[in-house]
């Protein structure tokens, strides 16, 4: 760490630990974009994400993107990077659907994704992609949720959740791994939601405003809701207890499905872990 | 006149001296559409043929390509393919771009264009684009090979356009007739006008026949009907 800064100019110098500094200042700016989760069953793939808005004259960032009909992704770091990547994938699936008339599958995409990203990495003119992508699909070996980091790397993954403050999400989708293969598609959204839930400070609420919701499964051409859309799914849940705290004060509402209540239960049983802050509160305007 | 028979006719009229290749075959095939006040009907007879030979009793030449619009094309089926998917993955990228799927008017002037493009090396494709405009309107959109395009509220294209495209300037245009108002346009009567005008094309036109698919679109979305026509 002592030498930092005489190795970090450039990606393609190694630093005497064999790091590149580059790559790992990129994966910071993942870190402070605002949090996305993403988790899986046997039949749904399902990402929830919190939107920024800039101020309150701006309207809340966008962290969804659609890519095809049966892949979304969702962002968290620089949205322009985020934007090319999206290009990029979209081509992609636009070209196997013309050239091989069929829905390109994960693994493919994430390969080519990962290989473009990479070189990124090892060149002089280049600098790594700011962005840290959580894409969900359902292709024919099922739902798939990945996860991409600026360092190329890409992750298959059962659940995931990247941006500030995810390290509660990830706790709380740890505590409930073993429940998400046989969820319904609502208790998936739920779990997904109460996940992000826990990245929020005790005093905000996931609102229509600021939550969007993407997913795609067996049966089920992706969808994608914002806004009022997202209403039915957000029903009841401010009213049950958080990992730090109280929820919300507002009338109570029934949970959105009787098996819900039974998830109540159990996240309200389970001792809250300890809050952890990595990133000071506040805006960035540069990273969503 | 008689040079191009013998480089692009049928081989019994071909010079048997020279041999040359065409990139071009036609595969027959005949469309119609037919737009009301809050509906449009587009239809396609389902045979595929070439020359004396026919490939399919069952092909539907008429591609969804919204909820709101569709497209009949005849022609070289090849191009015909190629043209739907080239124009698939455009659609695709316009609502990923834009948000929003194509309009109709939308969709009907980037056809145009991407026709025009290959203005050298034409798609030998006959269309007719179908649809439900901005507001709510019926509307159809005839294509000559090379994007020449024309906004109407009824269309022929095809083989047997020769034999159709009159039949419809009459009952539904009012042309050729004194003192006679062309009718309101009813779905019913689209209806037996289209099935009216195909069956008598088949009579008479040795390329149309077998079937044919009727579609109509409506604000509330989409419906089919299937009818037969003489296989001979």
């Amino acid at each position: 760490m002592l030498f930092r800064n005489q190795y970090d100019n450039d990606v393609t110098v190694w630093s005497p630990q064999g790091r590149l500094h580059q790559v790992e200042y990129a994966m910071e700016a993942v870190k402070q974009g605002s949090a996305t989760v993403g988790v899986k069953s046997s039949s749904h793939a399902v990402l929830v994400a919190l939107k920024r808005a800039s101020s309150e004259l701006a309207a809340h960032q966008k962290k969804i993107m659609p890519i095809d009909k049966h892949i979304a992704v969702s962002i968290s770091g620089l949205t322009a990077d985020a934007r090319v990547l999206s290009r990029f994938m979209r081509t992609e699936c636009l070209n196997e659907q013309f050239a091989h008339n069929q829905a390109l599958s994960l693994n493919k995409l994430m390969e080519r994704v990962g290989a473009k990203m990479q070189i990124a990495t090892q060149r002089y003119d280049k600098r790594p992609y700011g962005v840290g992508l959580l894409l969900a699909g359902f292709d024919e070996d099922g739902p798939h949720i990945y996860q991409t980091c600026p360092s190329a790397n890409y992750y298959d993954c059962q659940a995931m959740a990247i941006g500030a403050r995810s390290q509660s999400a990830r706790t709380y989708l740890e505590r409930h791994l073993d429940e998400f293969r046989s969820s319904t598609r609502e208790e998936l959204i739920r779990h997904a939601l109460r996940a992000l839930r826990d990245t929020l400070p005790n005093d905000v609420e996931l609102t229509n405003k600021n939550c969007s919701i993407a997913i795609v499964g067996k049966g089920e051409d992706l969808s994608i809701y914002d806004d009022d859309d997202v209403n039915p799914y957000l029903e009841g849940l401010d009213q049950e207890e958080r990992r730090g705290g109280a929820g919300g004060a507002r009338d109570a509402q029934p949970p959105a499905a009787p098996t819900a209540a039974a998830e109540e239960d159990d996240a309200a049983s389970a001792p809250p872990p300890p809050p952890t802050d990595e990133q000071p509160q506040g805006d960035s305007m540069e990273t969503d | 006149m008689a040079l191009e028979m013998m480089m692009s006719g049928p081989d019994y009229m071909r010079d048997p001296r020279k041999h040359q290749f065409s990139p071009y075959a036609n595969n027959g095939g005949t469309s119609v559409a037919i737009a009301g006040d809050d509906f449009v009907m587009i239809a396609s007879d389902t045979r595929l043929s070439r020359g004396f030979n026919i490939f399919s009793r069952e092909q539907d030449k008429v591609f969804p390509l919204t909820p709101k619009t569709m497209m009949a094309s005849s022609g070289c089926w090849a191009d015909v393919l190629t043209l739907n998917k080239v124009l698939q993955a455009r659609l695709t990228m316009y609502s990923h771009e834009h948000h929003d799927m194509m309009s109709t008017t939308a969709v009907a002037q980037l056809l145009s264009t991407m026709l025009y493009w290959r203005r050298f090396f034409p798609y030998y494709v006959s269309n007719i684009l179908a649809g439900i405009d901005e507001e709510g309107k019926g509307v159809v959109y005839h294509y000559d090979p090379v994007g020449h395009m024309e906004k109407l509220t009824f269309s022929a294209t095809g083989e047997s356009v020769s034999q159709i495209q009159p039949l419809l300037d009459n009952q539904i245009g009012g042309l050729n007739m004194l003192g006679v108002k062309p009718p309101t346009m009813t779905k019913d009567l689209a209806r037996q006008l289209i099935h009216d005008a195909f069956v008598s094309a088949a009579e008479r036109d040795i390329n149309t026949g077998d079937g044919i698919i009727i579609h109509t679109i409506t604000k509330d979305g989409k419906t089919e009907e299937t009818v037969k026509l003489r296989r001979d």
